[in-house]
């Protein structure tokens, strides 16, 4: 590694130099190294952009520090980055990112694009990351003046900053009804109505800690709901799947018995698949809507026509109790009519409350479940219990009964006593 | 204050006018779709009609000169629309067969992106911002999956693996990058330094705070109030280095990369599942970290060798047994691949259902 420092002295650190990552020049998949090489001939700060990560390179130290910035109303959406480096790299002495809101499954005319492409070349370096793991749109390399110059000139064009922080995350979801055959609802619509509904919960960090909520058609979860997000809401069906016998023979006509054996039937988690003859036999009130068999078979085989959604909560990485999934809090709710987006947006209201009411500072959704309990916080939003939000019953006998115990849960004494605990009727009878 | 300020608050963008043509008209009426090639789909609607999708994959980071050329393709091709997926990869869309291949041949010669990353093949590294972008990150993101690629990118190009292969990589261990069927992550292996000269003491509580096992103390330190931390009680997560830069829990000396598999978060089959530890101690190695290339390809070799169809990596694993898994890819089972904390019995064998 020492190759760099040859000749180096008294060179002119803004001046691209970069040996190691050169390296990462060759090679069939598209680099990013030759990309902002050839772009900092136009933008002399994306030189000293590559210069520092060579230094990372070499010394395996990074050289960044965070900090927070704010655009004039709003409490996030601007990623601060300073160097420690500024006295070599100047450009890099505020150098930040910008979330920017995509649009709902990452779709993009030229015109849009070229446009939020533009406004960011014009107030900073221009690159782009499309998109970040947030689901965010992310700009990078703006100062102060460029990051607030370039927010404005993005909001007067339509586009408005993404979430950070404490709030509302940026919502993301699949590509669903434009263009995938086992959406169960309008993914796109439904991303786009919840941010814009909660818009102020996603500039203004005012919760306990992050709520990042991911949309998927169907159990398949192109947008990672289950394993990361809050609160994933997934697309799925009540009553019968749709079967297609024609296309069902045809599928056997061409992978063979065997194949549908091996790869359908002893595949389905529930088993409630049976071959009858030459027709296919879904038992639906075991099918668990997993989506295998649909994926395999998907021209004969499709959700059923009652759709709706199943919304989970608590997935997150492991800081700090450890990993937390998803589990069920709705097992089935439409998600089409007014009414019924007015019920989601109640249930969120509900949940929001209860979490920042009672959670600690910086307890995520799922480390607070985690702490109360499922069936308390189910209790504190207003929701019954249903054993589909359960893979089993429990096994810990020590339980308090609110309705067996002697009045004194909580010091309250609002139940009946008990039998045992009744006044005998008259002393006569005792003995 | 005399510029006029942009309104605030306006929300997602309005989808429905930038959706294909092919897409807006046939939305909410699919029928089905077929693999009509490697990176190729064919989306056919109720109506009959059909959507050509080509998928070609992006280094995610991009001048506005690579947004130029994207938006060029699209115009000439695909009436000015287009689409990124999850992970990063362009997506084209024409209406009719002939356009496909004109398409991909435009991709290919003037993007030099390759075209790929449907159905059981290796899709784009879900990656993170590393070294490039973040404050926190002991390693390097997008440099690592340019490397990673460049060497999987025939697993890109075919679709060769009993499913598909999403992979993922974090550059420091709160894992942007989250579960994957493959996960690659920083380890880091002492508790932070404390950089007490650098240390401005903007937000003491918070950094006691964050700690997630209590190992930070207040502690006044050459006369001004600081901090001090408990070692033994310290298990290396960083999470304090997020909330001050003065806690450097990363080391260019020591820190390694570790290797998880079988994560995955669609509902099919057995659900979701979180990745599980299958190799630690790999160099941190730019600029083409060679060995976490090699234990990749050891995993992903074994796994297309001995996976049945539609099992994803963790199925597999659970299938043939981690005793298996550790003898396909030669790595080595340690004391530190067994759980630890208070759910750990539940991952221990609880029954005499053994492999012998
Ligand atoms: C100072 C602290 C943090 C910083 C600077 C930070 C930064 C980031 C960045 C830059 C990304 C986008 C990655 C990319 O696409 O390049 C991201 C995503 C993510 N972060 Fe953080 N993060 C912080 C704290 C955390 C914490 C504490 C957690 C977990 C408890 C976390 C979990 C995630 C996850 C899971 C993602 C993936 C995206 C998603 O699922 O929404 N982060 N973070
Ligand atoms: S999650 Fe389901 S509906 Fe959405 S794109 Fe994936 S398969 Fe289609
Ligand atoms: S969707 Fe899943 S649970 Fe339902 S029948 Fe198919 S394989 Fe079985
Ligand atoms: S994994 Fe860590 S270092 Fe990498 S982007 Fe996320 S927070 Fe930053
Ligand atoms: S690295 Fe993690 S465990 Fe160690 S002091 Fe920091 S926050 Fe606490």
């Amino acid at each position: 590694m020492s190759k760099k420092k040859e000749g180096e002295t008294g060179s002119d650190k803004t001046k691209l130099n970069t040996p190691l990552l050169d390296e990462l020049e060759s090679g069939p998949w598209p680099s990013f190294v030759t990309d902002l090489k050839n772009w900092s001939r136009k933008k002399p700060a994306v030189a000293q952009l590559l210069n520092q990560l060579e230094d990372s390179y070499e010394t395996k130290w990074n050289y960044w520090t965070g900090t927070v910035l704010n655009v004039t109303g709003y409490g996030g959406g601007i990623i601060a980055r300073l160097s420690e480096k500024a006295e070599e790299y100047p450009d890099l002495a505020e150098f930040h990112t910008i979330r920017v809101l995509p649009p709902a499954g990452f779709v993009y005319s030229t015109e849009r694009l070229r446009n939020l492409s533009g406004i960011c070349e014009r107030h900073g370096a221009g690159i782009l990351q499309l998109h970040g793991l947030t689901g965010d749109i992310l700009a990078l390399g703006f100062d102060n003046k460029g990051s607030r110059a370039a927010s404005e000139d993005l909001m007067a064009n339509g586009w408005d900053l993404g979430g950070s922080g404490a709030a509302l995350r940026s919502l993301q979801c699949c590509v669903g009804q434009a263009r995938c055959e086992m959406a169960c609802f309008d993914t796109m619509k439904t991303t786009r109505f919840i941010t814009n509904h909660y818009i102020s919960f996603l500039h203004r960090p005012e919760f306990m800690y992050k709520f990042k909520i991911k949309i998927s058609g169907c159990g398949n979860d192109c947008s990672n709901a289950m394993i990361s997000s809050d609160m994933p809401i997934m697309g799925t069906w009540r009553g019968a799947m749709q079967i297609d016998q024609a296309r069902v023979a045809e599928f056997i006509d061409e992978k063979g018995v065997e194949y549908l054996i091996d790869n359908v039937i002893t595949r389905c988690p529930t088993r409630c698949i049976s071959l009858k003859g030459n027709e296919l036999v879904v038992d639906n009130d075991d099918c668990v809507r997993c989506m295998h068999c649909i994926n395999v078979m998907h021209k004969a085989l499709k959700p059923g026509k009652e759709r709706g959604v199943t919304i989970c909560l608590g997935a997150k990485r492991t800081l700090k109790i450890g990993d937390t999934m998803s589990s069920v809090i709705v097992p089935f709710m439409p998600l089409e009519t007014e009414e019924d987006f007015e019920k989601l947006t109640d249930l969120i209201d509900q949940i929001w409350e209860f979490w920042n009411d009672n959670a600690m500072d910086h307890e995520r959704i799922g480390e607070f479940i985690a702490r109360v309990g499922l069936g308390a916080f189910i209790e504190g939003i207003g929701r019954e219990p249903d054993p589909r939000m359960v893979s089993e019953t429990r096994t810990s006998p020590f339980i308090k009964f609110e309705e067996l115990a002697p009045g004194r849960l909580e010091g309250e004494q609002k139940q009946e006593p008990t039998v045992w605990q009744r006044e005998p009727e008259s002393s006569e009878s005792s003995p | 204050m005399s510029e006029k300020m942009a309104p605030r608050d306006q929300g997602v963008p309005d989808h429905s006018n930038l959706l294909h043509p092919g897409m807006a008209r046939n939305y909410g009426k699919w029928d089905y779709h077929e693999r009509v090639r490697p990176g190729v789909l064919r989306y056919v609607a109720e109506s009959g009609e059909s959507l050509y999708m080509v998928r070609a994959g992006s280094p995610r980071t991009m001048s506005p000169e690579t947004i130029e050329k994207i938006c060029d393709i699209a115009d000439r091709f695909c009436q000015g629309f287009l689409r990124f997926s999850m992970r990063t990869n362009v997506e084209f869309m024409v209406e009719e067969a002939e356009q496909v291949e004109p398409l991909i041949e435009a991709i290919k010669s003037e993007l030099g992106f390759p075209i790929g990353g449907t159905g059981p093949s290796i899709s784009n590294i879900a990656h993170t911002q590393g070294w490039l972008h973040c404050n926190l990150p002991g390693t390097d993101a997008a440099g690592a999956v340019k490397a990673l690629m460049d060497d999987l990118i025939e697993e890109f190009e075919n679709e060769r693996f009993p499913n598909r292969v999403k992979i993922a990589t974090s550059c420091c261990q709160i894992n942007c990058g989250r579960h994957a069927d493959i996960g690659i992550i920083v380890q880091h292996h002492h508790a932070p330094r404390i950089n007490y000269d650098n240390m401005k003491i903007c937000d003491l509580p918070k950094v006691v705070a964050i700690c997630p096992v209590a190992a930070i103390r207040p502690k006044v330190v050459g006369g001004t109030p600081s901090v001090e931390i408990v070692q033994e009680k310290c298990m290396y997560c960083g999470a304090c280095h997020g909330q001050c830069p003065s806690m450097e829990i990363r080391d260019a000396e020591t820190d390694t990369l570790s290797i998880w598999v079988g994560g995955k978060g669609a509902n099919t089959r057995g659900g979701p599942s979180l990745m599980k530890l299958a190799v630690w101690g790999l160099p941190n190695n730019p600029p083409r970290w060679p060995e976490v290339s090699d234990a990749v390809r050891k995993i992903l070799d074994a796994y297309k060798e001995g996976g049945k169809d539609w099992e994803r990596v963790g199925e597999w694993i659970e299938r043939i047994g981690w005793q298996r898994f550790f003898e396909k890819t030669g790595f080595t089972f340690t004391k530190y691949h067994i759980e630890d904390g208070p759910n750990a019995m539940w991952t221990y064998n609880r029954s005499t259902q053994v492999r012998i």
